[in-house]
């Protein structure tokens, strides 16, 4: 019988109108390389952030047993004092700084007179660098290391910590193939040395190689602890357990009227704004008809937000080529207002940041985009402003007391519907909807699926990306797969099905070439 | 398509304000429906009764009124260039060495080279407007913060000024150019120991203004929009009228009406007008706002942001030339820290300090608290430090306001 370094028992989380977590249970043994593995918004980084802290003690239902003792742990701090250390995606290092500096960052090492003793610092980020196979001068700033580095740096930091339960959140997720070889080697050495790890991932290949058991979570629930060891634990079985689960009526029906084509990209090739020489998307084409719905699926990462922005009015990006067709001509789109004006729409995935003015009221946010159709020589008629605000208001039904609400005071689907109204005023002929339903409501959900059925209805395009599967297939007439930048494949909706979608979006680097 | 049409889970939607109330609960309801902007208004009367009181009545004498509005207008008129800069996220430091610089340059032509008074007036005009060019250039095109950019312009156009001025001072300017700020239109409808005219003006004004106000809640019916109860309407006409007139009173019985009152009513009015009701307005409070969310609705973000500077620029011109003509000179020294007032009247006056929000009322109300407030202490006898004192906690207890208000909005 191996002990249990955690036990996380019957974990219920709720956000206003959400269950983010229900019933989750985990489990990890002492010693153990221990994968939680889900689709995007199952509940995983919750999950981690309740076993963090970061959700304090009392704001879920449940237990946590930490080495045998029941742990409430109120901040971070809590839970960092006994051991347990967290690597979030984002890294949380200060470029500046050099690699000692940021090693010690909150837990400097004193000398007399409380002062920093930077020879201990120093020498012994060297001593933690060398555990982590680090090979760099640790007065080094670490914004000149690679991401790569930076992570093993995290390592290094949380080492210093003295931890005893290292959690890491997708850790490859911007490594390259060298970079995250080398970081799978380092677990497995900490793993020799008695170290306990927690790694969330989507990355199926990962996992297989190097964890001792995986849990699965979906929905925010647990659907099992796969052993792998086990021979039977293949991928596919992986896969059928992060999506199996049926399609319910979540949907509401439409029967396709499918168009002439309305919108074709041919060989998007688009270069990171910042690192040069990475490809972001990668020679990518498709195509949407007049009253069909594409889909997009891909993973995190995979380039799909990338794909659409830089589409938008190379909104994101660097280095763009490729060529855009809109009803057989092709077409030149160099900033968001030549978009708008050639009758594209992008809905953005993070409304709070790229789609809304939260300090704003509804009628403004309902007319941002669409205030060339509201004025004449400058300016704006108000009133017929109010009017197309209130229309929008009913007609998508946004449940506000008036449209001079400010924004940031309304639900996240309601949210979504003022998001929508936007780009549904400046009448656009392709829409592109970017995680059209994240972090909203089931009602509010099938209220949006209602409304692009009325979008296509109407003989628009629509261009739907989502991490949720069920949501592709439910809505899409076709769906693209991207991985790494590149689409693998298109399938009609009606001979997709999520474990076929997922081992397209999963499908390996050399392979997708 | 059945299911375009199907509906799910309607919710009963709260009723809107249109009710008619008890005409006391429609009083609070125009009081409490939105606390940021009226809470500077009852402020600024409070303000003003207190200080009444404490000066014995002399702030309100017509004397007083009358040299107040033009002791301060020129931060009034920066104030409304510099509330604009900040709704959309930026400031401007260097607005009080524009002033110097445009009254410099403005004397230098005017009284040392002999030019007619225009040809001053108007070359300051194409020097602000060249000046605010400048900055937004930077700010706007090549992505300097504005904090920066500005800051190296205030010394850059202060010892521009200095070199102008070889550091001495200029004057005296003509008789044309001094009356804009000093001059007065009065007798023109005859005397009776208060000047008709400007009672006639301000009457006109209130017109207008009830006018207007009737206008727009006809043209709100007529889209089917909820509007406040017709008696709360009048009230409000009435209110505003009688503080108007009360206002026009005092200065009839002084001198009539200050001209440089006439070109900041215009100034008020053009850009209350411009900032909400013109696209380009509307698309600097979206900057304000959320700058990314507008990028992605379209907005012309560099241009918004160069012309946001370049007004700035012309309307740091114009309080030069107000400046100037009251002063009757150019000094080296002219408009120091007028850039500090300007922004504090912006904060006082409900101005977010992360952009987005404020108002042109606003800022004017804000810089009237500031400046009754510093002529009561001049009445009271204190000192220039004590006035310092004090206008340094109002700043900083508006702010306090404003982010205490935003907290609990819960907007963040």
């Amino acid at each position: 019988m191996t002990e249990h370094i955690l036990e996380m028992r019957a974990i219920t989380k709720t956000f206003p109108g959400v269950k983010a977590l229900q019933d989750v249970t985990l489990e990890v043994e002492r010693g153990e390389i221990h994968a939680i593995c889900g689709e995007n918004g199952a509940g995983k980084s919750t999950l981690m952030k309740v076993l963090s802290g970061v959700y304090p003690h009392g704001t879920y239902e449940g237990d946590i047993v930490f080495e045998g003792e029941h742990a409430k742990f109120g901040s971070i701090t809590d839970s960092e004092r006994r051991g347990i250390v967290i690597i979030h995606q984002e890294l949380a290092l200060v470029p500046y700084l050099s690699v000692a500096e940021n090693i010690f960052l909150g837990n400097e090492r004193l000398g007399t007179g409380r002062l920093i003793d930077w020879n201990r610092a120093n020498s012994e980020a060297a001593e933690l660098m060398a555990r982590v196979g680090l090979k760099e001068n640790p007065t080094t700033p670490v914004g000149l290391l690679g991401v790569g580095k930076q992570q093993l740096i995290e390592i290094a930091k949380a080492l210093s910590k003295e931890v005893k339960l290292l959690i890491l959140d997708e850790p490859t997720a911007a490594l390259n193939d060298t970079d995250s070889a080398h970081l799978l080697d380092l677990l497995r050495q900490l793993k020799a040395q008695g170290m306990t790890s927690i790694m969330i991932s989507h990355k199926l290949n990962e996992i297989a190689a190097i964890a001792d058991r995986t849990t699965i979570i979906r929905d925010g629930r647990t659907i099992e602890t796969i052993d792998m060891r086990d021979p039977s634990s293949t991928q596919d079985r992986m896969i059928r357990s992060m999506v199996g689960r049926d399609l319910e009526h979540r949907f509401p029906h439409r029967t396709p009227e499918i168009g002439e084509e309305v919108f074709r990209v041919e060989d998007w090739t688009v270069y990171h704004p910042t690192q040069a020489e990475r490809v972001v998307v990668d020679n990518a084409s498709f195509n949407v008809r007049a009253g069909e719905v594409v889909g997009i699926a891909g993973l995190m990462g995979a380039g799909r937000t990338e794909l659409a922005m830089s589409l938008f009015g190379q909104s994101y990006g660097r280095n763009i080529t490729g060529r855009i067709y809109k009803n057989g001509q092709e077409i030149r789109v160099r900033s968001v207002a030549e978009a708008i004006g050639h009758g594209i729409a992008y809905v953005s995935e993070d409304r709070k940041k790229y789609g809304l003015n939260l300090i704003q009221d509804v009628r403004q946010n309902v007319s941002a985009a669409g205030l060339f159709k509201l004025s004449t020589r400058g300016w704006v008629n108000a009133n017929e402003e109010l009017k197309v605000a209130e229309e929008y208001r009913t007609s998508l039904n946004v449940k506000t007391p008036t449209v001079l609400a400010l924004v940031g005071k309304l639900s996240g689907g309601n949210q979504q519907k003022v998001v929508l109204s936007k780009w549904l005023y400046t009448d656009p002929d392709v829409l592109i909807l970017d995680e059209p339903t994240r972090g909203i409501d089931v009602g509010a959900k099938y209220e949006i699926y209602t409304i692009i059925n009325r979008m296509v209805a109407a003989g628009k395009a629509v261009v739907v990306i989502s991490s949720e599967l069920p949501e592709l297939l439910g809505t899409c007439d076709r769906i693209y797969t991207l991985a790494f930048g590149r689409i693998t494949g298109v399938l009609p909706a009606a001979e997709a099905s999520q474990e076929r979608l997922m081992e397209l979006m999963t499908m390996e680097r050399e392979a997708a070439r | 398509m059945s299911a375009a049409t199907e509906t799910t889970r309607r919710e009963p939607v709260p009723a809107g304000d249109g009710g008619h109330h008890g005409p006391l609960r429609a009083v609070g309801e125009l009081l409490t429906r939105n606390l940021r902007q009226s809470g500077i208004y009852i402020a600024f009367v409070a303000i003003v009764l207190l200080a009444t009181w404490l000066t014995d009545g002399i702030l309100l004498n017509p004397r007083n009124v009358s040299n107040l509005t033009q002791q301060y207008s020129y931060i009034l008129i920066l104030a409304i260039g510099m509330v604009i800069v900040i709704i959309a996220g930026h400031i401007d430091l260097s607005v009080g060495s524009v002033v110097a610089l445009v009254g410099a340059v403005s004397a230098t032509l005017v009284v040392k080279q002999g030019a007619p008074w225009w040809v001053g007036m108007l070359v300051g005009l194409a020097l602000g407007a060249l000046i605010g060019a400048w900055q937004g250039f930077w700010v706007a095109f090549v992505g300097i913060p504005a904090f920066i950019t500005t800051l190296a312009g205030m010394l850059l156009f202060r010892g521009l000024t200095f070199l102008v001025l070889d550091n001495k001072s200029l004057s005296p300017f003509n008789a044309p150019y001094t009356t804009l700020a000093a001059g007065f239109q009065n007798g023109l409808l005859g005397g009776y120991g208060y000047d008709v005219f400007t009672l006639v003006v301000f009457g006109v004004a209130v017109a207008g203004y009830a006018y207007m106000m009737w206008r727009a809640r006809v043209g709100r019916q007529k889209y089917q929009q909820t509007v406040e109860s017709f008696p709360l309407f009048v009230l409000k006409i009435v209110l505003v009228g009688l503080v108007v007139m009360a206002f026009a009173w005092q200065l009839a019985h002084y001198r009539g009406l200050p001209n440089v009152l006439i070109l900041l009513a215009l100034l008020i009015i053009v850009y209350g007008v411009v900032t909400t009701r013109t696209v380009f307005g509307r698309h600097v409070y979206a900057i304000g706002g959320n700058l990314s969310a507008a990028q992605l609705s379209g907005v012309k973000v560099k241009w918004v942001n160069f012309g946001v500077m370049l007004n700035m620029g012309v309307l740091a011109a114009v309080a030069g030339i107000v400046f100037s003509s009251r002063s009757n000179g150019a000094q080296p020294a002219a408009g120091n820290m007028f850039e500090l007032d300007a922004i504090a009247a912006c904060f006082i006056g409900g101005a977010s300090t992360t952009g987005g929000v404020g108002r042109v009322g606003g800022a004017m109300i804000g810089g009237l608290i500031m400046a009754v407030m510093s002529n009561a202490m001049q009445i009271l006898g204190y000192d220039q430090s004590v006035q310092q004192v004090v206008k340094g906690l109002v700043l900083l207890l508006a702010v306090a306001f404003d982010v205490y208000n935003k907290r609990r909005a819960g907007t963040r």
